[in-house]
């Protein structure tokens, strides 16, 4: 347990203090919330774009942390052989893990909070379902981690760091987080509602917000991805520079 | 008591090649061990082998008892490790990543203490990136020792060190075997090996050519041969004649005398060098430096040896195996 908390205090500490991983993880998501939600630019059928862009941003935070921060610290970590130096000591794999997935759920419950105290400042009004709102971003973390950490476990660091943020930038756009999905063509839309982006904002923003979308799809799919993509890490993580 | 550590009959195969073949040394407990060899000896290989980070393809490594693979978790308890090039994220702080790994361990040193005796007390602030190689490699060897091992595995500890980082890694190292516990150390920096070894085992090509305290190491390549120093041009046929061995100028004022160093031919060279008015520069019998024995077990040419063991960090630093 000790070992555990120096670890996650140490994580912890280091993505604080890293201005750029912060603007990414929480400036991003708040600026997409308080700008659209400003400027009328993209149409919500008719809802609030407040309503729709809290808990879509939610989604990108959730995206930003478990799949950005993650992938590219772990990508480092490795390549670094920071990895490889942790392994000679008592900290074990095990810890290792836990301290990262702790860490990464201190900052989304950071980001959530923030994004909704300011949603809710701007007018945004959660229906009663919320709560089902917070099971999906679970599932969505262990979905985007599994996917950040086979990015990092198996790709030198800056090709690691170009795939991650391509993935985050090509996710951002067709999940659903800030162009609502109901605006894609058919064949893309049935592409964008296979990964895993779309399928947590979808059931975010029919939880907490005004969609209403079928939750049955959304959840299979999103499920899906919470279960394959971490094996897939853990089957091909690579602890050596 | 059982060894530290045992390595026997150690093969390590890295597809077709075969990196060590048939290594086998003891360290002790309270003892310096180094390990030395020119690069891709398989120096780095073998240590890799007993900090469990690589599986052995044939024979056997233990540690403190322990099997470094099977038991890892109970090795990490009682080993420190220092890595050749090995990092930690950009913006860690020295003093901070000391308390990390001090959490790790059940009775580690105090951090701020550790911090002082690698004579980095002032950069506990300062990010990782923004250390020099020196006080990185001195930062790695505190993070190897703040669990308080007694089996220390230091591979390159002075790499890229300055005069004086080297002095105090060799003061730190002398305090552990003081303290009982087992070093083990490879490097290419032979007066390293020669003033901190309690025992050195020569590594190449994947086999040991030799094994001993450095002085035994020493006295096996002693050789029939006395060196002296004296103004260039002496007349070495005679000199020869009165000896009663042969003598060489090898260069210009540097003479070698194939017989051993004995007190009859100290005597009879003294007096001869008297009686031609010959001020003797220097003298020297049977004790070769380190290097000498090195360079004749390793078989490198001399150009290639003495690259590498001068060049410090980067450019020897890693280990082809």
């Amino acid at each position: 347990m000790k070992a555990f908390r120096a670890q996650w205090a140490a994580e912890l500490n280091l993505a604080l203090r890293q201005p750029e991983q912060l603007l990414v993880s929480v400036g991003v998501p708040l600026g997409i919330l308080v700008f659209f939600s400003q400027v009328d630019v993209v149409s919500f059928k008719g809802a609030a774009a407040v309503d729709y862009l809290t808990p879509a941003t939610m989604a990108l935070a959730v995206m930003s942390t478990s799949m950005v921060s993650l992938g590219i610290g772990t990508g480092f970590d490795r390549t670094y052989g920071v990895l490889k130096r942790l392994g000679s000591t008592p900290l074990g794999r095990g810890r290792w893990l836990a301290a990262k997935v702790a860490t990464v759920g201190t900052i989304e419950v950071g980001q959530v909070l923030m994004l909704g105290a300011v949603g809710l400042a701007l007018g945004w009004r959660p229906p009663s379902t919320w709560p089902l709102g917070l099971v999906a971003m679970v599932l969505g973390t262990a979905a985007f981690a599994g996917i950040g950490l086979a990015l990092a476990g198996s790709l030198p660091a800056l090709a690691n760091l170009a795939a991650t943020n391509s993935l985050y930038l090509l996710l951002l756009l067709v999940g659903g987080m800030v162009v609502p999905m109901d605006k894609f063509p058919g064949p893309l839309s049935a592409v964008a509602h296979a990964l895993p982006a779309a399928s947590l904002s979808g059931l975010l923003v029919t939880n907490m917000g005004p969609e209403d979308f079928a939750s049955g799809p959304l959840w299979l799919v999103l499920a899906a991805w919470a279960v394959v993509a971490p094996a897939i890490a853990a089957r091909t993580f690579r602890w050596d520079p | 008591m059982a060894a530290a550590v045992e390595v026997s009959e150690l093969v390590i195969r890295y597809g077709d090649l075969t990196a060590v073949d048939g290594v086998s040394f003891t360290a002790d407990f309270g003892a310096v061990t180094v390990v030395l060899g020119p690069n891709g000896a398989g120096k780095t290989s073998t240590i890799e082998c007993c900090e469990g980070y690589r599986r052995a393809s044939g024979g056997r490594v233990r540690v403190n008892g322990l099997d470094p693979i099977t038991d890892h978790h109970r090795l990490t308890h009682i080993m420190g490790v220092m890595l050749q090039e090995s990092g930690l994220p950009r913006h860690q702080r020295p003093a901070d990543v000391l308390a990390q790994f001090a959490g790790f361990y059940p009775d580690p040193h105090d951090p701020a203490e550790l911090l002082e005796q690698v004579g980095l007390a002032h950069r506990g602030r300062s990010v990782w990136a923004k250390l020099s190689g020196g006080e990185q490699q001195r930062l790695s060897l505190a993070l190897a020792l703040i669990g308080k091992p007694r089996v220390a595995f230091l591979d390159e500890p002075s790499a890229g060190v300055d005069l004086e980082g080297k002095l105090l890694i060799r003061s730190l190292i002398a305090e552990l075997r003081a303290d009982g516990v087992a070093v083990v150390l490879s490097t290419h920096d032979l007066d390293e090996a020669q003033s901190l070894a309690d025992h050195i085992v020569i590594i190449d090509r994947g086999k040991v050519v030799a094994a001993g305290p450095p002085a035994e190491l020493l006295r096996l390549d002693a050789g029939e041969e006395v060196r002296f120093g004296a103004r260039a041009g002496l007349d070495t046929a005679a000199l020869s004649q009165r000896l009663g061995a042969p003598v060489s100028e090898i260069s210009g004022g540097e003479y070698l005398v194939a017989a051993s160093g004995t007190p009859a031919l100290v005597a009879q060279l003294a007096t001869t060098l008297a009686e031609w008015d010959v001020t003797l520069a220097d003298l020297r019998a049977g004790r070769k430096r380190l290097d000498d024995v090195f360079l004749r077990l390793t078989g490198e040419t001399s150009a290639a040896a003495t690259g590498a063991a001068a060049v410090p960090s980067t450019a020897a630093g890693r280990e082809a195996s």
